[in-house]
């Protein structure tokens, strides 16, 4: 007789799987991904061993893991903020571009040489810059229920062909013998390294704000309120909480900080503009939020871990000659199996005996 | 009116692709499943569909390739939507990164390549008649095939009992499900076809339309069929007229850069993302807050029946 | 014949099923012969319905045998329940409200045509009308009808699928007593010509005047079968609920104090953006509990939520203490004392994903002492859930378990404490004891009426017509939005005359004159 089992709900999750539910799953991704690396007739081992050198191996490897898990933990949270709400921005990349976008703008028009102060305009320039960018996608969604998934990705694609358009255009280096970058920045507008690597100060906003973002969530009376709208929106609007308002806030607080990520990249990592400078750390974001259980401490580690997977792509790109697309194949694997596991959290496999 | 003539040829072949892929759409989000994988199904499609064709030389086995690549594809989709219960919203995105990336993995090596596709095969008779003709049959025969379809599609989603099933499942599962129909089947059917038909679209691009192979080739016209459903509300009829009208943008927006003009080119790239947005306020902002007329009631939602409320 | 009289249609042995922790049927014996009513009588979660879906294929027992006329048969789905003869009209219908009814009738039908027969379908269902006195429009789209019209194309449904056994599941809570009177006709119909049918009710008189046999389910067993003629009332109430119960209600005298709530009419509009509430005026007092009765989806709702803040008045105003509240935001209301208990508690009225000091924090977080400033006082929040917990007996594991992991019961208690507890001055409570066992009903009851002699106004809706008869002070009845007459003492009202109001037609002022005699 074949065995009979049955499909049940948990009713309490046990602690320990918020954390191997999804390491299981990375771990399942990893091995899927093995079988496709051999089949391009790339050995795994090989492969997955340079990853690990490259991204955490020595110290460099390590402050570059640092360097893109900044913009991943920035982004992270800012699109874990619109998750808690089951507002879907993933339009995370194009706040990226309209904050970095804003904060040469800034150097551009309206310099000042004081490092604080010319720090603190381009802040702020990208705070508003992506806050407008996506609010926008949030305010339609609140106005009219406007498709908010189609709206901020419709709202990357325009936001890329704008910094294409200002740096082949109006904003092109005229000293770059004609490639397509913007003019350096003056040292007051360059975020401060720490001692000879590229790690910037930047690491110290990631972390302040998963810091507040945990205590926002947790203690405060309008993260409890974007919780109740997230979990339950008739629930929240029988209990008096504005969600309509409350889903336009939240939307310009997520895009503000991920605009602050494309602040921190130029002012912090390249110093000027380029095409596709981003490289998708607004999609990355939607992994890491997803791995973190919208948790902010939880973002930090995911991103470091993410970070890490990134600079092993491009240790793989110059070391085994694979193109940096099979990073991106990694990651929709490792989305595929945090997704699929998610089940074995939710519900509990019980086996029956006997039975007749 | 003859100027029109090219315009609206061209306006008609640069939207099947995305025509294809909103029929697919239709087809899933009225079982139920909700499927953001397209742009991610017809950049696989676009891979797929070119590598076999130029391995095999027959663009037919190369189009039916992708078409099977995409149900395949949308297969995994619906094993964590309707299996596992999982977030359909994020598995699509799962789905659009896995194939942006695998078709540019296996792909590099074929960037450049050239194939014979399909060519245009001007349907007799028809295609003489004034303006119609050169607008509407003077084509390859993908184009055709989605006139079929989207005719197809009406009469069965109206007219025949699985396309009383079909709608009734993306309404109420429950009631599907008491009448003893598998709910499950049903939705990995319709996910799978509409995966395919997705692929299709995308191989329509690197068979028919460029006959050739790019990274990103889709750029957003996966998204952009997302958003044609919702402004179809979940009509072939509508989806087709769509489709047509961001072909047309496409066409139009590729004549006035050819024609020479001062207006740089990323602006006018912007054109048809921009339009999506208006086109979704428009129809948004003309149902009114609430709930979309015409969107399937159970869109997105996991089913199960072993569940005691 | 005779032979077939002598053998059930259906029967069932030894039906074990469980679900997560409980054991929802245990070893029940169940059968059904032609041309009989056979009722399945027991309290919520005594385990009918569980049974019931076994029979009807949608979920399989872990133990015991189902028989169709004598053969073992084991159904894995309801098409193969459908096939052998068996028929379930659900208590939540299983209709697809944007298809139209000849549509839903012929929906998964085996053996259908591929090109949907229309005329065909619309004929036969001509015929099966007229026979069974379900008359309905065949092109009527199925969310246009009234509740009672949807619950005859469900009968229609299955005797379009030569189901010989129906299943009529909760059938008459959703009818007035007319609408009741007509589908008993019906069944008797359908004994007649040797259907078997199987009537799942806890309602005792409907239950007596319709069953030959009556079958007592408790906490998934079978206490009792019994002939229908030789049923009592208090007979079958003691062996449901498993001790004696009380049918009146203890209700002090009081005289009802200021006016707490004033509409005047007022107008709303439902989630379809169509007419709910037309022109309705109503007052409560002090100490004063109003009932309103009525078939559900006549603008209860939305009346409950038209004067809590949550749905926009177009015309009228509502009046709280005399001040004018029209067009305020939720907020408002719930910060001038006006509780509201949702029918919908999973869905409105507690966030299942959240554990019990949350669901307490949901309607107090704005409130000192629980908010401190910007900042939430868990501390606070959790002494009062523990207290609402142990003051309306919720039995949980902790507080920090998510809701959804407690019975229906325990989440009504919990919710009630949370309405009950900041002292309101304004109740609005609707179907407040909906799916509660007794012992829960009598406790929500009780609570009702402690909060009336403590000086608060209450509208109570119900669907349940004994519910408000036995609270209400004043009792007014609902028809599409409209208040089709009021009642000044409830106790003395006839069903005949409220069946009446409930089915729109308004009540004569000359019978108003005769009552006050």
């Amino acid at each position: 007789m074949k065995p009979r089992f049955r499909i049940e709900r948990r009713l309490e999750v046990p602690s320990w799987m918020n954390w191997s539910i999804p390491a299981g799953a990375v771990a399942v991704a990893l091995a899927a991904g093995a079988v496709l690396l051999s089949f391009l007739g790339v050995s795994p081992l090989a492969a997955y061993k340079a990853m690990v050198q490259g991204s955490l191996g020595d110290a460099w490897g390590i402050s570059e893991t640092i360097v893109k898990a900044i913009p991943l933990t920035l982004a992270g949270l800012a699109v874990g903020l619109a998750f808690t709400m089951v507002v879907w921005n993933i339009g995370a990349e194009g706040q990226i571009v309209m904050g970095a976008l804003a904060a040469v703008a800034v150097v551009r028009y309206a310099f000042v040489d004081n490092s604080l102060v010319i720090l603190s305009l381009m802040f702020l320039a990208a705070c508003i810059a992506g806050g407008l960018w996506a609010g926008f996608a949030g305010f339609l969604k609140a106005r009219w229920n406007v498709n908010e998934t189609i709206t901020t990705l419709m709202m990357n694609y325009i936001a890329i062909l704008l910094a294409d358009y200002f740096i082949y255009g109006p904003w092109r280096d005229p000293s770059s013998l004609g490639f397509p970058m913007t003019t350096p920045f003056p040292d007051a507008a360059r975020l401060p390294v720490l001692g000879g690597t590229r790690v910037h100060v930047g690491i110290f906003l990631a972390i302040g704000l998963a810091i507040l973002f945990r205590v926002l969530y947790r203690w405060t009376k309008w993260g409890f309120e974007l919780r109740v709208i997230g979990n339950n929106p008739n629930a929240a609007r029988y209990a008096g909480i504005n969600d309509l308002k409350n889903v336009v806030l939240a939307m310009f607080l997520s895009g503000a900080v991920a605009g602050i990520a494309g602040m921190t990249e130029v002012a912090g990592l390249q110093g000027r503009l380029q095409p596709g400078f981003s490289g998708g750390y607004g999609f990355t974001a939607i992994i890491v939020a997803w791995l973190a259980r919208l948790n902010p401490m939880a973002t930090i580690l995911v991103s470091f871990l993410l970070g890490a997977l990134l600079v092993g792509g491009d240790t793989l790109q110059v070391v085994m000659r694979l193109p940096l697309a099979s990073v991106q194949v990694l990651q929709g694997l490792i989305l595929f199996c945090v997704l699929g596991a998610e089940f074995f959290r939710n519900y509990r496999i019980v086996f029956i005996r006997g039975g007749e | 009116m003859e100027i029109l003539v090219p315009i609206l040829s061209a306006a008609i072949r640069s939207g099947t692709p995305i025509l294809y892929a909103t029929l697919g759409e239709i087809l899933t989000e009225k079982a139920g499943v909700l499927n953001l994988g397209l742009e991610g199904l017809m950049l696989l499609g676009a891979f797929s569909g070119f590598t076999v064709t130029m391995v095999t030389g027959n663009p037919w086995v190369g189009l039916a390739a992708a078409f099977c690549v995409g149900m395949a594809v949308s297969a995994l989709h619906a094993f964590l939507c309707v299996t596992m219960g999982a977030n359909q919203v994020v598995s699509g995105l799962a789905i659009t990164m896995f194939g942006t990336g695998m078709s540019a993995l296996l792909g590099k090596a074929y960037v450049g390549e050239t194939i014979r596709g399909l060519g245009i095969l001007p349907v007799p008779l028809l295609a003489k008649i004034p303006l119609l003709g050169p607008v509407l049959f003077n084509h390859d025969p993908l184009v055709y095939l989605s006139y079929v379809l989207v005719g197809l599609a009406c009469w069965f989603i109206s007219s025949t009992r699985w396309g009383l099933t079909l709608r009734a499942v993306g309404e109420n599962p429950r009631a599907v499900d008491a009448a003893g129909l598998s709910v499950v089947r049903l939705r990995y059917a319709y996910t799978m076809v509409g995966g395919g038909l997705a692929a299709l679209g995308g191989a329509y691009l690197s068979v028919v339309y460029t006959q050739m192979w790019v990274e990103m080739m889709t750029a957003g016209r996966g998204w952009i069929a997302v958003a044609l459903v919702i402004f179809g509300i979940w009509n072939p009829l509508r989806a087709a007229l769509g489709s047509y009208l961001f072909g047309g943008v496409g066409a139009l927006q590729l004549r006035i850069q050819a024609a020479g003009t001062t207006i740089p080119a990323p602006l006018l790239l912007m054109l048809p993302y921009i339009l999506t947005i208006v086109v979704l306020v428009g129809i948004s902002v003309r149902k009114g807050k609430g709930i979309l007329l015409g969107a399937p009631a159970a869109l997105g939602q996991p089913f199960h029946r072993e569940e005691r409320d | 014949m005779e032979s077939e009289r002598q053998r059930p249609l259906v029967q069932m042995l030894g039906i074990t099923k469980s679900f997560a922790s409980v054991r929802a049927n245990r070893g029940i014996d169940f059968d059904v012969f032609a041309g009989e009513v056979h009722t399945l009588l027991g309290e919520n979660g005594a385990g009918k319905s569980t049974l019931m879906n076994i029979l009807n294929g949608l979920y399989q027992p872990d133990a015991g045998s189902i028989r169709v006329k004598g053969r073992e048969c084991r159904f894995s789905s309801p098409r193969e329940a459908i096939a052998a003869g068996i028929g379930m009209v659900h208590q939540h219908f299983m209709l697809v409200p944007v298809l139209t009814v000849w549509e839903n009738l012929v929906m998964g039908l085996p053996g259908l045509k591929a090109v949907l027969p229309k005329r065909d379908v619309i004929r036969k269902i001509g015929e099966l009308s007229d026979r069974y006195g379900l008359d309905v429009e065949p092109e009527a789209q199925v969310w246009q009808l009234s509740v009672g019209e949807q619950q005859r194309v469900e009968i229609l449904k299955m005797l379009y699928r030569n189901a010989e056994v129906l299943v009529l599941d909760e059938p008459t809570s959703v009818l007035t007593p007319q609408e009741v009177r007509r589908l008993f006709d019906t069944i008797r119909q359908m004994t007649a010509e040797g259907h078997g049918v199987v009537f799942i009710s806890h309602k005792l008189d409907e239950v007596m005047e319709i069953s030959d046999r009556i079958t007592i389910l408790r906490s998934g067993e079978v206490v009792e079968t019994l002939p229908g003629r030789m049923a009592t009332r208090e007979m079958l109430a003691e062996k449901m609920v498993g001790r004696k119960i009380v049918f009146a209600v203890d209700k002090a005298v009081l005289n009802p104090g200021d006016t707490v709530l004033e509409a005047e009419g007022i107008c709303a509009l439902n989630d379809r953006g169509l007419p709910a509430i037309r022109n309705l005026s109503l007052s409560i007092r002090e100490g004063e509990i109003l009932g309103i009765a009525g078939i559900a989806g006549n603008g209860q709702k939305e009346l409950c939520e038209a004067l809590t803040g949550l749905r926009p008045i177009h015309f009228g105003r509502v009046l709280l203490r005399g001040k004018d509240m029209t067009g305020r935001k939720p907020m408002d209301f719930l910060q001038a004392g006006v509780s509201y208990i949702p029918a919908d508690r999973k869905g409105t009225g507690l966030v299942g994903a959240m554990n019990l000091r949350e669901n307490f924090a949901l309607k107090n977080f704005w409130r000192k002492p629980y908010a401190r400033g910007p900042f939430l006082s868990w501390e606070s929040i959790a002494g009062e859930t523990g207290r609402i917990v142990e003051r309306f007996g919720v039995s949980a594991p902790g507080l920090g378990i998510p809701v959804r992991n407690l019975s229906g019961g325990n989440q009504q208690r919990l919710m009630l404490g949370r309405e009950l507890s900041g002292t309101p001055d304004l109740i609005v409570a609707m179907q407040p004891t909906w799916g509660l066992d007794v012992g829960a009903t009598e406790f929500v009851r009780d609570q009702l009426l402690r909060q009336r002699e403590r000086g608060a106004a209450v509208l109570l809706v119900s669907e349940d017509l004994e519910e408000v008869l036995a609270l209400s002070d004043r009792l007014a009845v609902i028809h599409k939005g409209e208040i089709m007459g009021m009642v000044e003492d409830p106790r003395s009202a006839s069903e005949e005359e409220l069946g009446l109001m409930m089915a729109g037609i308004r009540r004569e002022p000359a019978i108003e004159g005769e009552k006050a005699r």
